[in-house]
């Protein structure tokens, strides 16, 4: 199972900072829309990130159990 | 990997010891010094006390590779070093550390500005602005 992690607002939101989920085959829109439903981020300005790297939402990756997917809020260091 | 996190506050100390480690490298003439302070910023009557920084670091580390390699090829440094807070940072405690050295003045001043701009805008830190009365809010960078 694939690896998706939350941070800042979105872990506050999920409740948890990290959570195992079956993603093969689907793309990170499917990701993201089965994540919206489970935890309502529609209000939340998301980047994504794919194994470390920001990816395209409407990218047509197909996502494996290997991956690891971190829905990320704005970034705020500084 | 450099080490940049550092869990709590930046101290004097530590910047005061980073300036004193550079007093062996005799060719640098420059140094300049960018410090971030967290503000006590006041939010409908609410003054916050202190941010929550945490950061997606296996992301970060690369991120902030790359921002290094870029800046020792656009600048004529010779030495570069970022640190930034995670936890729990009081207001008026310092949460990030930018120091670049290099022979002439010049090259300090612009690589400090980029330095600082790209750091908040491509590495994924996230603050909890932390109100005095326990409530918070989510740092978004102006």
């Amino acid at each position: 199972m694939a690896v998706i992690k939350y941070y800042g607002a979105i872990a506050e939101a999920t409740k948890c900072s990290e959570e195992q989920l079956t993603v093969s085959d689907l793309k990170i829109s499917d990701c993201l829309a089965l994540l919206n439903e489970k935890y309502n981020l529609k209000t939340f300005d998301v980047s994504v990130a794919l194994n470390q790297n920001l990816v395209d939402i409407d990218s047509t990756i197909k996502l494996s159990d290997n991956d690891e997917i971190a829905l990320l809020p704005p970034f705020a260091g500084g | 990997m450099k080490k940049v996190f550092i869990n709590g506050p930046i101290t004097p100390a530590f910047i005061a010891n980073s300036i004193e480690k550079h007093q062996t490298k005799h060719s640098i003439g420059a140094h300049n010094i960018f410090l971030g302070q967290v503000r006590a910023d006041v939010v409908n009557d609410k003054t916050v006390a202190g941010i929550d920084f945490t950061c997606y670091e296996e992301m970060a580390h690369p991120i902030l590779d790359d921002i290094r390699e870029k800046a020792f090829k656009t600048f004529n440094l010779t030495c570069m070093h970022i640190y930034h807070s995670l936890g729990e940072i009081k207001a008026g405690e310092v949460c990030f550390f930018v120091f670049v050295s290099a022979k002439h003045s010049k090259e300090v001043y612009a690589a400090t500005e980029y330095l600082v701009n790209i750091v908040k805008k491509k590495v994924p830190i996230f603050g909890k602005e932390i109100f005095e009365d326990e409530s918070h809010q989510w740092k978004v960078n102006k």
